[in-house]
C-alpha cells in the first residue's frame, strides 16, 4: 500500500514512544551503566571498562548456559515444528470439530506460565503425579528433581505441551488460505498425498512457518518462569537456562557487574534474531 | 495483507465431497494430541478436588473423598483472593493503557511514512522479544525511585514494555486491512480527523482492538517473573502468592491446584470469542 509521507504523525506514535522508553530505555541505560562498573558496599562505584565483558565471555558458567540454552531451542523447535504442521494437517477443515479443537488446542497457551510450572510439577511428581507414577510403574526409575536426564527430559515435554499449539494455529491458519482449486487441479493431475503436501501445501505454510520457528526460537530464548516452577534450575545446574542464571546471578549473589554484562550480551543476541525475524516480515509483505 | 479467518473458506460443494472422502482416521491424531493437552490439565482438577491426606497417602486418579475445602480456603483467604484481583486489576489497567496508546500509533504506522519509521517499528518489536530477565533488576530500582513500587500501576506501566509493542503489531496488521479510501472519502465529505476516528475508523476495526485487548490481557496475566519483581504485599499477583506457597508450606498440593485451576478460567472464558484470530494475535498481527 503506499503511503503519504506524513511526518506529523510522530505526535501519533509519542504516546507509545514515551511509554516504551521509559520501561526500554531508562532500565537499558542503568544496565549499560552497571556493566563497566565495580560495586562496593554503600554504593560506591568504579569504572572498570570492559572487564565484566571480557570475564563473562571467558566464563565456564557462561558457556555453559548458553549451551543448555541452544541445546534446549534446538530440541523444542525440531519437536514443536514438524509435530505442529502434522496435526494442523491432520485436523478438520470445517464443520463443528473445527471450534472445539482450536478452542481446546488453545488453552494450554493462555495458562499462566507459573502454572504451568506448578502443573507439570504435580504431574510428574515421582510418587505423586500421574506421570511420574506411570513411568516409575513400568519399571523405569524417574524421578525429575533428582536425575538429569529426567529433568530434562520433563522440562522438553512441558515446552512441547505448552507451545506446540502455537505452530498448530500458525500452520492451520496457512492452510485454510490455500483455494480449493489448487487442490482440485491437484487431483486432476492424480498428485500423491505427498505431492500435495510437497508443492501445494508446505510452499504455502512457507510464511506462517517462517513466524513459527522464529518466535519459538525467540521465545524460547527468554523462557523463565516455567522451568524455574518445575525445576528451579536444577539438579544442580542441569537446567539453568541462560534467564534463569542471569537471574541467579543479580538477585541472588548481587553480583551487578557481571550480571549487567551477561544481560547486555543475551540483549545483544536477542537483538540479532530480531533483525531477522523483522527483515523475514517486511521482505515477505513486500511480496504480497 | 488479507485475513486469513479459520473456518470461513466459501465451501463448495465438490470441496466439501473432497475433504468428507479424504476424512478417514486422520482425526486421530488431532485426537491424540488434544489428549495429552487435557491429562495435565485433569491431573490439576483431580489434587485440587482433594483432601492433603488423599494426596500424600494414596494414589488415585479420581478423588475419593471428594473436597471444596481447597477452593473454599482460597476464596476465604485474603492473601490468596487479593492475588486474584491484584493480578485482575493491573493487567486490566496495562489492557486500557497499552491499547489507547497503541491506537493512533497503529494508525500512523499503516497509513503514513515518516521520518525514522521502519527503525521505530523495529525498536517497538525488540522491545517484545527482550527477556524479562535482563529488566528485572533496573526496573525494581527505576520504580522504587519514583516512589511507585508495590504498587498496581508499576506492573501496569512495566508491563506495557512488551504489550504495547504487540498492540501496535496486531492493530496495524488490523488497520492495513481497511482500504485507505474510508479515509479519504470521509475527509472528502468533510469530517475531521478526530470525528472520523471515533466514528468511522474504530468502529470498523472494533475486531481488532478486541483482539489485542485480549492479547495484552492475557499477556500481563501470564508474566510473572516483572510482577513479582515490583510488587511484595499490597499489589502482589497471584502467580506470587502461589510460588510463596511452594516454598514457605511445602506440599499445599491440594490448594496450589486449585489456585492453578482457577488462574486458567479467565483464558478458557475468552478463548472462544477470539478463536478463529488467536493465530493472528500470537503471530503478532502477521497472518
Amino acid at each position: 500500500m503506499d503511503k503519504v509521507v506524513n511526518n506529523r504523525a510522530w505526535f501519533m506514535v509519542l504516546p507509545v514512544l514515551v511509554l516504551v522508553a521509559f520501561n526500554a530505555v531508562i532500565p537499558l541505560m542503568t544496565v549499560v551503566n552497571y556493566s563497566v562498573q565495580e560495586s562496593f558496599a554503600g554504593n560506591v562505584f568504579f569504572f572498570e571498562g570492559s572487564k565484566w565483558f571480557e570475564q563473562v565471555l571467558h566464563s565456564e558458567r557462561f558457556h555453559a548456559a548458553l549451551g543448555r540454552q541452544f541445546l534446549f531451542t534446538g530440541i523444542i523447535l525440531a519437536i514443536e515444528i514438524p509435530l505442529g504442521v502434522a496435526i494442523a494437517l491432520a485436523m478438520p477443515r470445517r464443520g463443528p470439530w473445527v471450534s472445539v479443537c482450536l478452542v481446546l488446542m488453545a488453552l494450554p497457551l493462555l495458562i499462566p506460565w507459573n502454572v504451568v510450572g506448578a502443573i507439570w510439577n504435580i504431574f510428574a511428581l515421582p510418587s505423586y503425579g500421574l506421570l511420574g507414577r506411570t513411568i516409575n510403574a513400568l519399571g523405569i526409575s524417574f524421578n525429575f528433581t533428582r536425575d538429569v536426564f529426567d529433568a530434562w527430559f520433563t522440562l522438553i515435554l512441558m515446552d512441547v505441551w505448552h507451545w506446540t499449539s502455537l505452530v498448530v494455529l500458525l500452520a492451520y491458519a496457512g492452510l485454510m488460505a490455500i483455494p480449493d482449486a489448487y487442490y482440485q487441479a491437484a487431483k486432476i493431475d492424480g498428485a500423491s498425498r505427498w505431492a500435495v503436501f510437497r508443492y501445494i501445501q508446505l510452499p504455502k505454510m512457507r510464511r506462517v512457518l517462517t513466524i513459527a520457528v522464529l518466535l519459538r526460537l525467540m521465545d524460547s530464548f527468554m523462557i523463565y518462569t516455567e522451568p524455574f516452577v518445575l525445576t528451579g534450575g536444577g539438579p544442580g545446574n542441569a537446567t539453568t537456562l541462560l534467564s534463569i542464571d542471569l537471574v541467579k546471578m543479580a538477585q541472588g549473589q548481587f553480583d551487578l557487574g557481571p550480571a549487567a554484562a551477561m544481560s547486555l550480551i543475551y540483549f545483544l543476541m536477542v537483538l540479532a534474531m530480531s533483525w531477522v525475524f523483522y527483515t523475514v516480515m517486511t521482505r515477505e509483505e513486500a511480496r504480497t | 495483507m488479507t485475513d486469513i479467518v479459520a473456518g470461513r473458506v466459501a465451501s463448495t460443494p465438490v470441496a466439501a465431497r473432497r475433504v468428507r472422502s479424504r476424512v478417514g482416521f486422520s482425526w486421530i491424531v488431532p485426537a491424540l494430541y488434544i489428549f495429552f493437552l487435557l491429562v495435565p490439565i485433569y491431573w490439576l482438577l483431580n489434587m485440587s478436588f482433594k483432601t492433603t491426606n488423599e494426596i500424600l497417602g494414596s494414589f488415585s486418579l479420581w478423588p475419593r473423598e471428594f473436597t471444596f475445602a481447597n477452593y473454599a480456603k482460597i476464596v476465604s483467604d485474603p492473601v490468596w483472593y487479593n492475588g486474584y484481583l491484584n493480578s485482575i486489576l493491573y493487567a486490566t489497567l496495562n489492557t486500557v493503557i497499552s491499547v489507547s496508546a497503541a491506537l493512533p500509533a497503529a494508525y500512523a504506522f499503516s497509513r503514513y511514512r515518516f521520518l525514522g519509521d521502519k527503525h521505530l517499528f523495529f525498536w517497538l518489536l525488540t522491545n517484545r522479544m527482550a527477556p524479562p530477565a535482563i529488566f528485572a533488576l533496573p526496573f525494581f530500582q527505576l520504580y522504587s525511585s519514583v516512589g511507585l513500587f508495590d504498587t498496581h500501576i508499576a506492573v501496569a506501566l512495566a508491563h506495557c514494555l512488551f504489550n504495547i509493542p504487540l498492540a501496535v503489531w496486531i492493530l496495524e496488521g488490523f488497520m492495513s486491512g481497511v482500504p485507505k479510501e474510508i479515509d479519504e472519502t470521509a475527509y472528502v465529505d468533510g469530517y475531521s480527523f478526530q470525528r472520523f476516528f471515533f466514528k468511522i475508523f474504530i468502529p470498523l476495526i472494533a475486531g481488532g482492538i478486541g483482539v489485542a485487548a485480549f492479547f495484552c490481557f492475557m499477556f500481563s496475566w501470564v508474566e510473572l517473573l516483572l510482577a513479582k519483581t515490583l510488587t511484595s504485599v499490597d499489589a502482589r499477583p497471584i502467580a506470587s502468592v502461589m510460588t510463596r506457597t511452594i516454598s514457605i508450606s511445602g506440599y499445599e498440593l491440594g490448594v496450589l491446584a486449585a489456585a492453578g485451576a482457577l488462574t486458567i478460567i479467565p483464558g478458557a472464558i475468552v478463548i472462544y470469542f477470539v478463536r478463529n484470530y488467536i493465530a493472528k494475535g500470537f503471530a503478532l498481527g502477521r497472518v
